[in-house]
């Protein structure tokens, strides 16, 4: 019986590998990425309910973990410092401008924002950009505490994003139809 | 013993079949500089004491085995000590305990002198070469005294024969290790910290190098080459790295500059000239004129950089450049105007 109990065990621990599965082959046409980017509350025709898309890459703790070396390798440091802001608003707060969904902050990469957000639609591939959201959300402990990254590859510059506190960042400035129900 | 004759004979073959897998390109018993040349001399020495001390000892059980079986005598209860055999024993064994300290000694002086010559080669003017490990490819900066005279490059070291060069090592991510085997030794990459080798080759030659510190996922195609050539070329290589090269003119080639700078290409790399000052990636100003991409993975041809630039990671699985679909106009533009970069 209890080595039954003992084998159950270890299977459940397999499931821990879907964490640290590395996908090397994301082939995402560039040209395409940001198709569909819905900027205006209004729209033609009948308005359908839009879906908020979910961020494949948040449950793996590696794309997150591409995502910090991104975030650093393509400057959003350059603005957004390491959360703290700076040229551009802080990323580590509860006070989302442009909303907090994932959709909404591929959103803002992709056609970039007013006042200083540049776009980066055909110069960073599409799965690179999801691995970017995932992480600028871990800042803010919007991540399972097991996907972000427990430490920084240089001097510590904030508490990592593991122990960081979660934010509740209140559902302000979201089109219509990508607010989170 | 006649059983095992083809057996011995057969051993004794592979192992000379191993020896000649240190005869090629990056290998260190084919020394074509100085201080490979010591390594090797070391490794004879090394290897000659090793193989007369396992030769005599196989010997030596050898006929203990041998002599067991004839002299059944010696198997009597209670054992025959003959004193005489004895004494003798004592003498063989404090004789084989006497040159086992001398040999040990032999070897670790030698290899302390070898370590000592070998360390740094007294040059007042040498050719000074950076060399930045990266996952998984090698960026090679030449300095110069003025910052727009220094030649960055990958993958690829130029260096003139006769002339000492010292190359010194630093790491972006994790520790890689330089070595170029018929050159010198191995010397580590470590990040935050930099170390220095000297080098200096006898002949001209293109040598082979490898990362020899595990770093990761495509450790084992992080290659270069180092190219040893007369101090002439040398020079004239370095001045044309220095140079810009000239805007295409070609309207393909336009296109294909504009091709690389409205996507992802222009996010990690440099092409002096362009517009192009990204640095993550291995700087591209003069990439036409490499003999291999991909850090020594594959030669430098029209058709391995476009499998390269579509999809570099079914050829080197978990490297950081992302995949690129681009449209076979805009592929075949890009292509040309790569391979104007001379």
């Amino acid at each position: 019986m209890s080595k039954r109990l003992l084998l159950a065990a270890a299977a459940l621990l397999l499931a821990g590998c879907a964490r640290e599965q590395r996908n090397f082959r994301e082939a995402t046409p560039s040209n395409a990425t940001g198709e569909g980017v819905q900027m205006s509350e209004i729209a033609p025709g009948h308005t359908a309910e839009r879906i908020p898309n979910a961020n494949p890459y948040e449950d793996s703790a590696y794309s997150v973990s591409e995502g910090k070396r991104l975030y650093e390798m393509y400057n959003c440091v350059g603005c957004h410092a390491h959360g703290g802001g700076g040229i551009g608003p802080p990323l580590l707060d509860a006070k989302w401008i442009y909303g907090s969904e994932p959709q909404n902050v591929f959103d803002t990469i992709v056609e970039g924002r007013p006042n200083g957000m540049p776009s980066f639609r055909g110069k960073i591939p599409e799965s690179q950009i999801w691995e970017i959201v995932a992480y600028v959300r871990s800042m803010s402990g919007q991540l399972p505490k097991d996907v972000s990254p427990g430490r920084e590859d240089h001097m510590y510059s904030k508490r990592p994003e593991a122990s960081t506190p979660k934010e509740h960042p209140p559902q302000t400035n979201v089109p219509e139809g990508q607010k989170q129900k | 013993m006649r059983r095992h004759g083809p057996f011995l004979t057969m051993a004794l073959y592979l192992g000379l079949l191993l020896l000649a897998g240190c005869h090629g390109n990056q290998a260190a018993l084919n020394s074509k500089g100085i201080q490979a040349a010591r390594i090797e001399r070391l490794w004879w020495l090394m290897f000659s004491i090793i193989l007369g001390v396992y030769v005599i000892v196989l010997a030596w059980a050898g006929t203990a085995v041998f002599r067991a079986r004839t002299h059944r005598s010696e198997n009597e209860i209670p054992p025959q000590v003959d004193p005489i055999a004895d004494q003798r024993m004592t003498r063989v064994v404090g004789v084989a305990i006497g040159a086992t300290v001398v040999l040990i000694f032999v070897m670790l002086t030698s290899s302390v002198v070898t370590g000592h010559a070998i360390a740094n080669l007294a040059s007042k003017n040498p050719v000074t070469i950076d060399v930045i490990g990266h996952q998984w490819w090698w960026e090679v900066h030449y300095e110069a005294t003025q910052a727009d005279q220094t030649v960055i490059t990958a993958n690829e070291i130029h260096i003139p024969v006769g002339q000492p060069v010292v190359i010194k090592t630093a790491s972006q991510d994790v520790i890689h290790s330089f070595w170029a085997p018929n050159l010198h030794g191995k010397r580590d990459l470590i990040p935050g910290y930099q170390n220095a080798l000297w080098i200096e080759a006898d002949e001209e030659g293109t040598f082979r190098g490898q990362c020899a510190e595990f770093c990761g996922h495509q450790h084992a195609h992080m290659g270069f080459f180092v190219v040893a050539e007369s101090p002439e070329k040398f020079q004239a290589w370095l001045a044309h790295q220095v140079s810009t090269p000239p805007p295409p003119s070609d309207p393909i080639a336009k296109h294909g500059e504009e091709v690389f700078l409205s996507h992802p290409c222009v996010m990690c790399h440099t092409i002096r000239g362009s517009g192009a000052g990204a640095k993550l990636g291995p700087d591209l100003t003069h990439i036409a004129s490499r003999m291999t991409i991909a850090a020594a993975t594959l030669p430098n041809t029209r058709g391995n950089l476009a499998g390269w630039i579509l999809d570099s990671q079914s050829i080197k699985p978990g490297n950081k450049m992302p995949p690129n679909p681009l449209k076979s106009d805009d592929l075949n533009a890009l292509l040309t105007y790569l391979e104007t970069l001379q």
